[in-house]
């Protein structure tokens, strides 16, 4: 049985290595500007990081993927076609796109690249997944958190491309690329500058023993004395609907589908996604080794082992996300 | 280029009757071109409207309204595709696709495309044109000079491009509900408690401050999207296709107000502040002002 492929994040060339030495099968990444949707201060890649990165992965059996995942913007282009052009010269294994002029470009200019779909995407049917394959020879679909298991299940098999599926880290409720709330509090969005809930416009205002943290002006969450303060991601803070104040979209919680890895292969699955791009590489190296241990047992016939990743999640808990119904 | 005025589909789940009525009401009243049918929210709530939908379509037409049918904005399960396929293949009008599975079984027929499909650039909106799109409503959030630039390429590719002027913006799409979430129940048994809300569910911060709106699986603002002041600019661009998404509030007073607009018997700034007391939120323009899409821009600033 082929064992599942693990692709792991990158937003600075220590945690490329830290990723690469802990067992990633491919990291992905992405260029130091609005090109794609981890767009940070500080965070991504230079031209000469990711021939860096390439020659450091090739040499390991490591595959690169850049991902060029934001929207190009209207009326200037240029930035996300480089990108693109620039990929492909270093040598990369794949570019990760989800803008349908973007992956036009790419097919056209440079057929021998190796194109997946983005979650940013969106493509959550076999209707979508054929289009994008069919236009564009896309060869792997990044699937949206949306789907069940069973529904990914019953896609497989009536695809013939690879599908990724996201197993652990930050989790959006929201599709994929099909999401504006930071766009509404800030100005800024996922879609067009590659940030969500951005750093740059989020306060912290004591209250007493109280603790606000605000993003655009929007109070995202109170925490009380002795709670800890998380990072207000939008989705994840709590609002007041029916006159209670509750963890509306999604609780501060990470993604963990590790229990679910025979019925992601049974599935049909090919690749699992770790998210992260933002994380250190202290995090990588643990997240990537655990899932390599539990990758390799699962291959191997042994059961999963039992791996505990809860100082590596949000709010310290964890969910199987959109994977299981009750979900929803 | 003449300019005209589209409704979009209802969003929010009203009782059939008030939605049959609505849309006779807009028949015989509204002065709008288009009218855009079609439950593209929450699958499960498309049985109730299915019953009306040969009346409501046939009342519209026959009042010379052209009316599109929207395909749903989230397809993930096997049920929701066959819908699709269902409402593609039944082939009763033009399609406005809102994902990108509608948008695959529409290829190279003429069809429009809806405001949840990315349509960010001149690139795609090329794409899309090539494969049949002849109308396609732009995201919310783009800013201005985004607008202006699929516009002017709109106009060299022969493909009408629509900006929403009223009403509340489409956020977020999810596969969870959240008004189901906000009652303690799971979007299985939901008992269709969005119907409760006919404008949808607010959304306050801890504070207080209104923010968002629920409407089932998806997130909308709290502000109105209004861009009645900016209808000029719009139509300076080259924009003719202006897009209303209804409220529960007398739509055919909203779509007289930007008829008006658009004849230029009024004036922007009085159709807003006429509209704003009309609805119990805020107006909204900053996605069109390249800020927050929550902030209100004066006119001119």
């Amino acid at each position: 049985m082929d064992n599942f492929e693990l692709i792991c994040p990158a937003g600075t060339p220590a945690a490329l290595r830290a990723a690469v030495d802990a067992g990633a099968d491919a990291v992905y990444l992405g260029f130091r500007d609005e090109t794609n949707a981890r767009n940070f201060p500080g965070l991504n890649f230079t031209r000469q990081d990711v021939a860096d990165a390439v020659a450091y992965a090739h040499a390991r059996k490591v595959e690169i993927f850049v991902a060029i995942n934001t929207y190009p913007q209207a009326g200037n282009l240029d930035p996300w076609r480089k990108a693109v052009d620039d990929a492909a010269r270093l040598k990369v294994d794949a570019v990760i796109l989800a803008d349908l002029g973007l992956l036009e470009y790419a097919a056209k200019r440079h057929p021998d690249l190796r194109l997946h779909l983005s979650v940013q995407a969106s493509a959550a049917n076999v209707e979508a997944i054929r289009l994008y394959c069919d236009a564009f020879g896309v060869r792997r679909v990044v699937l949206p958190r949306v789907l069940t298991v069973p529904e990914i299940a019953r896609l497989n098999a009536e695809i013939d491309i690879e599908t990724e599926v996201f197993v652990f880290g930050g989790l959006c409720p929201m599709a994929e690329g099909r999401c504006s709330l930071s766009s509404y509090a800030t100005g800024l969005s996922p879609n067009k500058q590659g940030v969500c809930s951005p750093a740059s416009h989020v306060r912290y205002e004591p209250r007493g023993s109280a603790l606000a943290s605000t993003l655009g002006g929007f109070t995202i969450n109170v925490f009380g004395e002795g709670e800890p303060a998380g990072y207000p991601t939008l989705c994840k803070g709590r609002f007041v609907a029916r006159d209670t104040p509750a963890y509306l979209f999604e609780e501060p919680t990470s993604l963990n589908a590790m229990d679910l890895l025979p019925e992601l292969k049974a599935a049909g699955v090919r690749a699992l996604k770790i998210e992260g791009r933002q994380r250190g590489k202290a995090y990588i190296g643990a997240v990537v080794r655990a899932y390599r241990e539990a990758l390799d047992s699962f291959a191997a016939g042994r059961p999963v082992p039992r791996i505990d990743l809860q100082a590596m999640v949000e709010g310290g808990t964890q969910t199987t996300g959109a994977y299981t119904r009750a979900w929803r | 280029m003449t300019a005209s005025l589209t409704l979009g589909p209802v969003l929010f789940n009203w009782p059939v009757d008030r939605w049959r009525d609505f849309y006779a009401r807009i028949a015989d009243e509204a002065p709008v071109d288009t009218v855009i049918v079609g439950e593209i929210v929450c699958f499960k709530r498309a049985p109730f409207f299915a019953q009306a939908m040969g009346e409501v379509v046939e009342r519209l037409t026959a009042a010379g309204k052209t009316v599109w049918f929207a395909s749903p904005i989230l397809v993930g399960s096997e049920r929701e595709r066959v819908a699709m396929r269902d409402l593609v293949e039944a082939d009763a009008g033009l399609v406005e696709a809102n994902d990108m599975g509608a948008l695959a079984l529409l290829a190279g027929r003429p069809h429009a495309v809806g405001p949840m499909i990315n349509v960010y650039n001149e690139a795609t909106l090329a794409w899309l044109a090539g494969r049949g799109a002849v109308a396609v409503s732009l995201p919310a959030e783009l800013p201005a000079a985004a607008v202006a630039a699929l516009a002017r390429a709109g106009r060299e590719l022969g493909v009408a491009v629509e900006v929403q002027t009223w009403g509340r913006a489409p956020l977020a799409i999810s596969a969870r509900c959240y008004h189901a979430r906000a009652h303690g129940l799971h979007k299985d048994g939901c008992q269709f408690v969005c119907g409760n809300d006919p404008d949808g569910l607010a959304v306050t911060t801890m504070d207080g401050q209104p923010f968002l709106t629920v409407n089932g699986t998806q997130t909308m603002s709290h502000g109105c999207l209004c861009l009645a002041e900016e209808m000029a600019e719009l139509s300076a661009m080259g924009i003719a296709r202006f897009r209303l998404s209804p409220q529960a509030m007398d739509m055919v007073r909203v779509a007289e107000a930007f008829r008006a607009v658009l004849d230029g018997r009024r004036g922007g700034a009085e159709v807003a502040a006429e509209l704003g007391g009309l609805i119990g939120a805020p107006l909204v323009n900053g996605f069109f002002h390249d800020t927050a899409g929550a902030r209100q821009v004066a006119a001119g600033a």
